[in-house]
């Protein structure tokens, strides 16, 4: 038998529950009888669904963070954050161009920045939001795609914006522009595309998966890896 | 010699050639300008709301990221980017009740923002550091019988505490136009407002004031304009198709940043890429007074 956790007190929008203490704001509502049909995904931090917002006892931030990734305190008032119907225009990437311009027609809103950096403040990945920001407003949309990279599209960033601007909508629109027109193509990749039409290497995919588990274990481990 | 350099959005996309020009110039004068790294807008236009501090973080938080970088100065080539961050400098310094208001804002930056940098723009460096007599001396393709018109809008000079020479009679340009060889010609309405961000939504308001000012340079024989502000250059330039169309006496005139000129007196010579940055091309003048 395992040793008896301690129960902690957790607000539950605004309702109080005693919960099992080193839970997940997660696993803390269901424990209570939440029954969550929205804003709960991959529940591994990866798919951004569970935003959340939360405060610490005695403390007078408000704080975001994901539900599956934020342990409860003892005191801590949570709530759950089913969607964020923010802004998401449409476009056609074949028809854009990668500067400047493009932000200014689709999201006009991202030269409102003032840099509070209110948003850097609430994104749980610890992206420098704001700065991604402005570089998208100097045009520099390598470097908007590069510090964007991580974000897996939360929505807290915009819900406490200032000044209305949706964040990750222009970060994912900055790395579609990158990886399209900007980023240095790679000749491997026309190389291996070809080689997936030519099933090249079907007989050692077949090998693979026909392997014991032990075999393919000390194969994965043993593997060299080629960086040219 | 380095100069710490603090761009401004615009520097990286409508006014590269402002920033092209000042480095290849700067280079025949042994200067580099050195990009500061993690900048901000500047926070565009110095805001009047004394008591809304948020807009003061945008320039502050520049100010703070310098000073982090043991930068103790910043160069400026835009105007705006001088006049804002000039200002709200002033603004936490000069009350400690908004500075710390503003640092309290300021909790993920590692450090606090204590005063310490120093705002120039790069006109007042050629005069004060890198002296006029210098850029002379290097000078040499000298923009002889070139007539130049120095406009200064604004921001250079309002309000008077900031201004970086004389409130309402400034010279620091004709004096540089000088040195570079060319004659500066003064005009009635250099120290005029172009109409500023009227022309977003009240463009026939910009339309009006680029035409008074351009008129009044060219009533008096200039051949061409320079100015250190983006916005400025915006509507005196890229107006003058509007202008054509209200005034039918209206001929057209090429307006420069003042580092471009700099380049071809200095020797740099005239790039294409800068010509697309205009509106009214540049190279005729040039060619015509054998300068390109």
């Amino acid at each position: 038998m395992s040793a008896k956790r301690e129960m902690i007190d957790v607000y539950i929008s605004g309702e109080l529950f005693q919960v099992p203490e080193g839970s997940t704001i997660i696993s803390s509502m269901e424990y209570a009888g939440f029954q969550l049909k929205r804003g709960v995904g991959c529940r591994e931090g990866y798919c951004g669904a569970c935003a959340t917002v939360y405060r610490e006892k005695g403390d007078y931030k408000l704080k975001g963070g994901l539900a599956c990734q934020t342990v409860v305190t003892d005191g801590m008032a949570v709530a759950m954050i089913p969607f964020v119907p923010a802004e998401k225009p449409t476009y056609d990437l074949n028809e854009l161009e990668a500067d400047v311009s493009t932000f200014t027609k689709l999201f006009p809103t991202v030269f409102r920045c003032v840099s509070c950096n209110t948003c850097t403040k609430a994104c749980p990945q610890e992206i420098q939001v704001m700065d991604y920001i402005q570089a998208i407003i100097r045009g520099d949309i390598e470097r908007a795609a590069n510090l964007s990279f991580d974000c897996i599209r939360c929505g807290l960033c915009a819900l406490r914006c200032p000044s209305e601007i949706v964040q990750y909508n222009n970060a994912i629109l900055a790395r579609r522009l990158y990886a399209k027109y900007l980023a240095k193509k790679s000749p491997e990749l026309d190389t291996r595309l070809k080689e997936l039409d030519e099933c090249k290497y079907d007989k050692e995919i077949e090998e693979v998966k026909n392997m014991p588990k032990d075999k393919l274990s000390e194969k994965y481990y043993s593997r060299e890896i080629k960086i040219s | 010699m380095k100069l710490p350099y603090y761009p401004g959005c615009t520097l990286k996309a409508n006014a590269k050639h402002f920033e092209d020009s000042a480095q290849k110039a700067l280079e025949k004068l042994d200067y580099q300008l050195e990009e500061m790294k993690d900048w901000v807008c500047c926070g565009t236009v110095f805001s009047m709301t004394s008591d809304d501090l948020m807009l003061q973080l945008s320039s502050i938080r520049n100010l703070l990221r310098a000073e982090k970088q043991d930068l103790k100065e910043l160069v400026t080539l835009c105007s705006m980017c001088y006049n804002t961050l000039k200002q709200s400098k002033d603004f936490v310094e000069g009350d400690l009740d908004n500075l710390e208001k503003v640092n309290n804002f300021m909790y993920m930056e590692e450090a606090e923002y204590k005063g310490q940098v120093e705002i120039y723009h790069l006109l007042t460096l050629l005069r004060d550091r890198i002296k006029f007599e210098t850029v002379k001396a290097e000078v040499t393709n000298p923009l002889k019988g070139l007539k130049v018109g120095a406009y200064y809008g604004c921001l250079l000079v309002r309000p008077q505490k900031f201004a970086i020479d004389d409130f309402e009679a400034p010279t620091i340009m004709e004096d540089l136009v000088e040195s570079l060889g060319a004659e500066a010609i003064d005009f009635q309405f250099k120290l005029e407002c172009c109409g500023a961000y009227q022309t977003i939504t009240k463009k026939n308001i910009s339309v009006k004031r680029a035409y008074e000012i351009l008129d009044s340079a060219q009533r008096v024989g200039c051949d061409a304009i320079i100015t250190s502000c983006p916005l400025c250059a915006y509507n005196l330039d890229f107006l003058q198709k509007e202008i054509e169309k209200e005034y039918v006496d209206f001929q057209t005139i090429p307006i420069f940043y003042f580092t471009e000129l700099m380049a071809v007196a200095l020797g740099v010579g005239w790039n294409g890429e800068w010509t697309k940055k205009h509106d009214v091309d540049p190279e005729p003048i040039l060619i015509e007074k054998n300068l390109i």
